[in-house]
């Protein structure tokens, strides 16, 4: 009899899904039943996320999530995996992960403690960090020389945090506070009109608004980094099958010198002439994700 | 909601808590003092689209449809980047660069004018609201025209509005959230900040939505005693008790 119970329990246990399959979350599920994957993308994070003319979604990361799209249909056995967009901002990013209204987020983020306590990132897929857009006569080379300088930054990003901390810790007065904007180009216009002498953000972003702006040879990214901001797709918590999906398509993807191309495709030059060639930081990371089997 | 963390006490931590009360304090900041530009502007110019003079009605109609048009978003952008470059260079480098607090000035100063041609239509149908023989009988005793605004119309018709200036008031709370827009740090966008850091976007902006609620509650109340201490026996202000 006591056989019998303890058989009976075993059972109960293993045929629990919430113990059985603790880790492996709805999203593969999801997938395989409406055969279609729902990819968060952004309208203007240049090269990585972006609305071309046409209005077709595209980008470094766009790539590389079609790639993992296409290895969730293959692990499936689908014949067919339809691909929706869904637009994306940093303010509902994270809501709609946890939602579920999209499957994964395909854009600019850069992975932090913070963003893990509410969602999982795949492996580091690009790497930048803060660095400062200034005018080339503005004189200004370093962080420190902002002394009695007007700095803007986007409200709440890794960069501003980065930038506060270094003036904190390194005692340079600016003129005011730092100036908090909403987007790239209201940022762009401020240093334009002469509102403010330096702009925040990641490198790679600057490189954008350089070369997109009217005047690109006005315009330098001056500074060593300050911060270090890997960036990787987010997908919900607690989704481990999911996960591993996209962590060894971008293994393969790494081994078979495809994403080296999807790189060279985007930013050397890129279709918007970004020029950002592939750091040796980068190069070394890819070596680090690019697990053994 | 599965899947969400739940996260209150992190909003009493530093420095979220310290943003929120700032955030609070710059939105209350901003309504009031629009509203102390807005209400008596307003009031001129409500009283100018009420004027014999065509050209004093000319000016009055002029502003409020100018002010009143124009998306008050894009009224921020405009008074933000475009004014400071049609004034004279020296002007617009002292404000892009000199001026205190740049923000917050220019979007009270947006927000004033805006809400000016709001108080102004209430202003405005306050008098034609009263009837025209009370203007008629007022000048047939000999007032001048401006004592005829300043004993007949005016003592009343501000009296009529006082419900439907609650809503304006109670506007500029909420509009001012749109300074957030040139880089204001109000309530609205110390939620958004301490969402970018914290995540909890769900814990932020309820605290924001209770906080708004409580300040246009508290409006309200007071509304509501002008409105119980001013009313007129007899008129519609009274309205259905």
């Amino acid at each position: 009899m006591k056989h019998l119970y303890a058989a009976l329990l075993g059972v109960a246990v293993l045929a629990s899904p919430g113990l059985a399959t603790a880790q492996d979350g709805p999203v593969m599920k999801r997938i395989a039943e409406t055969k279609t994957i729902n990819i968060g993308h952004r309208d203007a994070s240049v090269p990585l996320s972006f609305l071309g003319q046409d209005g077709k979604v595209q980008g470094y990361s766009i790539d590389i999530c079609l790639k993992i799209a296409e290895a969730a249909r293959v692990e499936l056995k689908l014949d067919k995996l339809e691909i929706k967009f869904v637009p994306v901002s940093p303010q509902t990013r994270i809501p709609l992960l946890t939602a579920g209204t999209v499957d994964i987020i395909c854009e600019s983020s850069t992975h932090t403690l913070g963003r893990s306590r509410q969602i999982a990132f795949l492996n580091t897929t690009f790497l930048t960090g803060s660095k400062l857009l200034v005018r080339k006569n503005s004189g200004i080379k370093k962080i420190e020389d902002l002394n009695g300088k007007i700095l803007v930054a986007l409200l709440g990003t890794t960069n501003e945090r980065a930038a506060q901390a270094e003036i904190d810790s390194k005692g340079i007065k600016l003129k005011g506070d730092i100036v908090k904007l909403k987007d790239h180009s209201q940022a762009m216009l401020n240093l334009e009109q002469g509102r403010a002498d330096a702009y925040v953000s990641d490198d790679v972003v600057l490189f954008g608004l350089a070369s997109a702006s009217k005047n690109p040879a006005e315009w330098e990214v001056v500074g060593p980094y300050f911060s270090y901001d890997p960036y990787g797709m987010m997908i919900p918590r607690n989704n481990d099958d999911w996960r591993l999906m996209g962590n060894t398509t971008i293994t393969r993807l790494i081994q078979s010198g495809e994403m080296a191309a999807i790189y060279k495709k985007w930013f050397e030059p890129g279709p918007t002439n970004i020029n950002y060639p592939m750091s040796d930081r980068l190069r070394e990371n890819f070596g680090l994700v690019a697990l053994p089997d | 909601m599965g899947g969400y963390n739940w996260n209150w006490p992190i909003l009493l931590k530093d420095p979220y808590f310290g943003w929120i009360v700032s955030g609070f304090g710059n939105t209350w900041l901003l309504a009031v003092l629009a509203w102390a530009i807005a209400f008596p502007l307003g009031s001129v110019v409500g009283i100018l689209r009420t004027a014999d003079s065509r050209a004093l009605r000319l000016i009055g109609t002029a502003y409020v449809e100018l002010f009143r048009n124009i998306p008050l978003l894009v009224q921020m952008f405009l008074w933000y980047y475009v004014v400071p470059e049609l004034l004279p260079a020296d002007w617009g480098r002292w404000v892009k660069r000199e001026m205190p607090y740049p923000q917050f000035i220019t979007a009270l100063i947006c927000l004033g004018l805006y809400s000016a041609s709001r108080v102004a239509e209430q202003v405005r149908s306050g008098i034609e609201a009263i009837p025209q023989g009370q203007r008629f009988a007022a000048m047939a005793i000999g007032l001048t025209p401006v004592q005829v605004y300043r004993y007949v119309l005016i003592p009343v018709a501000y009296r009529i509005i006082v419900p439907p200036l609650t809503s304006d008031f109670l506007g500029v709370f909420k509009n001012s959230s749109l300074a957030l827009t040139i880089g204001v740090l109000e309530l609205t966008s110390q939620a958004r900040q301490i969402e970018e850091y914290t995540f909890a976007a769900f814990e932020a902006f309820a605290t924001a939505t209770v906080l708004y609620c409580l300040v246009t509650g508290l409006v309200i109340v007071l509304m509501r005693g002008v409105e119980k201490r001013s009313r007129i026996a007899g008129t519609i202000a009274v309205g259905a008790q």
